[in-house]
């Protein structure tokens, strides 16, 4: 096994860059202090409420999610370095969009196979020739980063859809500003807590052109039995803005409004936290209770927003993504500044034939898959489970790409064993408005609490920390 | 707002104030039916007390005989009773959460450690639970409208829970006092008799006004004071009067707020000038059963007009 590169530096007495006030403050910090910490900290989350809710898990239907309450750290220039990759590679996944939706530029000029774009489940045909208002289709991007040595930076995926996880990061800082003042005061951290207004401008920015100089904006949430209710309601009480359901919005001639207590009041922004597949019953699934008949024809007709545009999906399949450094370097002219993690596209046979005598080198994973379902992790898998997923494989290839297990960069982490390196990722969120790019320095830092495991996702028992960007 | 919060809370308040009443009435049946027995007599305390909270044709249709076990359970925890205890507070927790923003911390959490708490109340083993478990039930009711009160802006949001809480309490009321008075007075038993006065005690005890009555009245317990003071007494804050005028203001708020009036505030006004103007002896005269009928129906019937008004 690789011994990971891990972010503070754990061998011998040496430390990097940005963590030296933390290294010292946990040196001299007895344990006692820390689990006392972490249950105030868990204390903290229970009251407020800050829950998920796991598909198919009837005894907890509300869960936290474990928060580790050791900080993960980047310097002024590891995060500028990022921050320009991230804007870089957002401009990018727009120009993508806005093409495959009209002319197919890149589609023509033989750098993306056609088929995987037109026969992706999640393109919209309805989308095409759909001029959009400042003609942006991912406001709101969360960019899966992972990290393998002092240097290197990789993007794991693009989610392009409905990104989630931003009120982890907001409220991550704000536990950990009420339980370690001692530590904020000796350095100085960026804030993270600009973030919904950051949002909300953004989102004004790309209201309609029909709508007045202060649009309304509402945020659209499949209610409260979806898994990322708790997100949806507190992003809607920092913005100021109403969480509607579709039941609270009607269309009338080609307009969206809400209903409200004083009567019907017209909404030109839709922060809309629903798939595409559930937005309109009369455009897509017509079983859809969740949608609103009518919101795509008031969509074409320009007098509202969403957000983001349907059809994003296209950029977050995972067969996608391995173009995206041909993507970046076809509309803007430029190198990628953050590299794709190698990737095998299994539709193409020769990286099949290599995915398949590799197996147990390697993570497989489905183009469309999210959350961390339906991957093969070769390296932990047992022989019957590498051979299953080979059958699977051989059976489907267009359906998975496969790339090396990474040895993830690791962070020291607060488990029952004491402080101890735990892999990480991280999700920083990036918001494109008509008038300028906005990401708030940090992100979701996502961390698997299993020695070992790779696996990072809430859904698969994976935890968070706050994520420290020194301004100085 | 938004239509959908404002029926959310509203009900939400309907939930909370009516999980506290159907709590006192369960008090006040298991206090009369401890008595001994020779003060009883025929009368069934526990189907009186389904009766007044408006769910006896459920319960008889769920084919439950009425004992303290069967109505303590039916009441407090069953799930196939919407207006349990256990329900009430369930639905105004889901209420709450799908809320959450128009709601003060204070007033989310003293609903969501409500709803927690039930899990310690599964079973009822004796009476000392039992106790427990309505004195629970009534700290968490004041604690969420303490926690209104104290926190909320005075805004739209405020005047619909406000408007749920009084629509609901003078429903409990009126419907405590009907089903009492029915049943209470069985033909043989002289008025002021002893088994008269433990119930119509009873009824007052569970509406908190055993001291206000004495502080009133200054007597002894009477049937028609007692209908006084739960009907026109503009003084107790549970009478049909005292609703109605909070119920006037909150939507008088409502309207000076949106600019515009509508058949919630003529309902309401009407109802109030009626309560306002009648005398113990016009309600008596016509028969305080059919006065609590007409009420309860008139109350319903602002119900549905504050919903077509403002909620749908």
């Amino acid at each position: 096994m690789v011994v990971a590169f891990d972010e503070m530096g754990s061998s011998g007495d040496s430390c990097r860059p940005g963590y030296e006030v933390l290294k010292r403050w946990l040196e001299s910090t007895p344990p006692d202090l820390l689990t006392t910490r972490r249950a105030e900290a868990e204390l903290l989350f229970r009251r407020i409420g800050i829950t998920f809710n796991v598909y198919g898990d009837e005894a907890g239907e509300e869960r936290l999610i474990p928060f580790d309450i050791i900080p993960r750290i980047l310097t002024k220039k590891e995060w500028a370095v990022l921050a320009r990759g991230l804007e870089q590679r957002v401009k990018a996944l727009n120009a993508f969009l806005a093409d495959i939706y009209s002319k197919g530029e890149i589609l023509r000029a033989g750098h993306v196979p056609e088929d995987l774009i037109y026969r992706n489940p999640y393109y919209r045909p309805e989308m095409a020739g759909l001029k959009l208002a400042h003609d942006i289709y991912v406001m709101i991007a969360g960019i899966d980063i992972v990290r393998v040595d002092p240097d290197t930076f990789y993007v794991l995926e693009d989610n392009a859809r409905t990104p989630s996880g931003v009120s982890y990061m907001l409220e991550n800082r704000e536990v950990m500003m009420r339980l370690f003042p001692d530590l904020f005061a000796e350095q100085r951290i960026a804030p993270v807590e600009n973030y919904p207004d950051a949002l909300l401008a953004t989102l004004k920015s790309v209201a309609p052109r029909s709508a007045s100089s202060d649009p309304t904006v509402a945020l659209l949430t499949p209610g409260p039995y979806n898994s990322a209710f708790y997100e949806h309601s507190f992003l809607a009480d920092k913005l100021g803005i109403e969480l509607v359901e579709g039941r609270d919005l009607l269309v009338r001639d080609n307009v969206v409004y809400m209903r409200t207590t004083e009567g019907p009041k017209r909404v030109d922004v839709l922060y809309r936290r629903l798939d595409d597949d559930f937005l309109d019953p009369l455009t897509f699934r017509p079983d859809s209770a969740l949608g609103v008949p009518g919101l795509m024809s008031a969509y074409r007709a320009g007098n509202i927003t969403l957000s983001n545009a349907v059809g994003t999906g296209v950029a977050d399949d995972k067969a996608v993504y391995s173009y995206m450094p041909e993507i970046v370097r076809f509309y803007l002219g430029e190198e990628p500044l953050l590299q794709n993690v190698p990737t095998w596209r299994c539709r193409e046979p020769d990286a099949l034939k290599y995915v398949l005598d590799h197996l147990p080198e390697m993570v497989v994973k489905e183009v469309a898959g999210s959350g961390g379902y339906g991957m093969l992790i070769g390296p932990t898998a047992d022989k019957k489970t590498i051979a299953e997923f080979a059958a699977k494989l051989a059976a489907n290839p267009d359906d998975f790409i496969a790339q090396p297990t990474l040895a993830l960069s690791t962070s020291p982490t607060f488990v029952d064993s004491g402080v101890a390196p735990r892999h990480v990722d991280l999700r920083p969120f990036v918001l494109t408005g008509g008038d300028k790019v906005r990401i708030v320095p940090g992100g979701l830092t996502r961390v698997a609490l299993k020695a070992g495991s790779l696996v990072v996702n809430s859904s698969q028992g994976g935890g968070t920390k706050d994520t420290w960007v020194l301004d100085a | 707002m938004l239509s959908r919060t404002a029926d959310n809370l509203f009900w939400l308040a309907r939930y909370v104030e009516r999980a506290e009443n159907t709590a006192r009435i369960l008090d006040a049946a298991n206090r009369l039916a401890a008595m001994p027995i020779a003060y009883a007599g025929e009368s069934n305390e526990w189907e009186s007390a389904v009766a007044a909270t408006g769910t006896l044709g459920l319960f008889k249709s769920l084919g439950r005989e009425a004992t303290g076990e069967s109505v303590v359970d039916f009441l407090a925890f069953s799930a196939d009773n919407p207006s349990s205890i256990r329900s009430c507070l369930e639905r105004a927790r889901v209420n709450a959460r799908t809320v959450r923003t128009a709601l003060t911390s204070e007033m989310w959490e003293a609903i969501n450690g409500a709803w927690l708490g039930l899990r310690d109340f599964n079973r009822l083993g004796d009476r000392v639970r039992l106790n427990a478990f309505l004195t629970y039930v009534k700290e968490a009711s004041l604690r969420f409208d303490g926690s209104a009160y104290r926190t909320m802006l005075r805004n739209d949001a405020y005047f619909f829970s406000g408007l749920g809480s009084f629509i609901e309490r003078a429903d409990n009321t009126a419907r405590i006092l009907d089903v009492k008075y029915h049943l209470l007075l069985p033909e043989q038993e002289s008025v002021g008799g002893g088994l008269d006065f433990f119930q119509w005690s009873s009824i007052l005890r569970s509406v908190s006004a055993n001291t206000a009555y004495h502080w009133v009245y200054r007597e002894s317990v009477k049937p028609w004071l007692v209908a006084d003071l739960l009907v026109l007494n503009e003084q107790l804050p549970r009478s049909l009067s005292a609703c109605y005028g909070r119920i006037c203001e909150f939507l008088d708020e409502l309207s000076l707020a949106y600019g515009r009036q509508g058949p919630a505030q003529r309902v309401a006004r009407s109802t109030r000038n009626r309560l306002q103007n009648a005398t113990l002896e016009d309600v008596f005269q016509g028969g305080l059963h059919e006065f609590l009928t007409e009420f309860i129906g008139e109350n319903s019937r602002l119900g549905q007009a504050i919903t077509d008004q403002y909620l749908a």
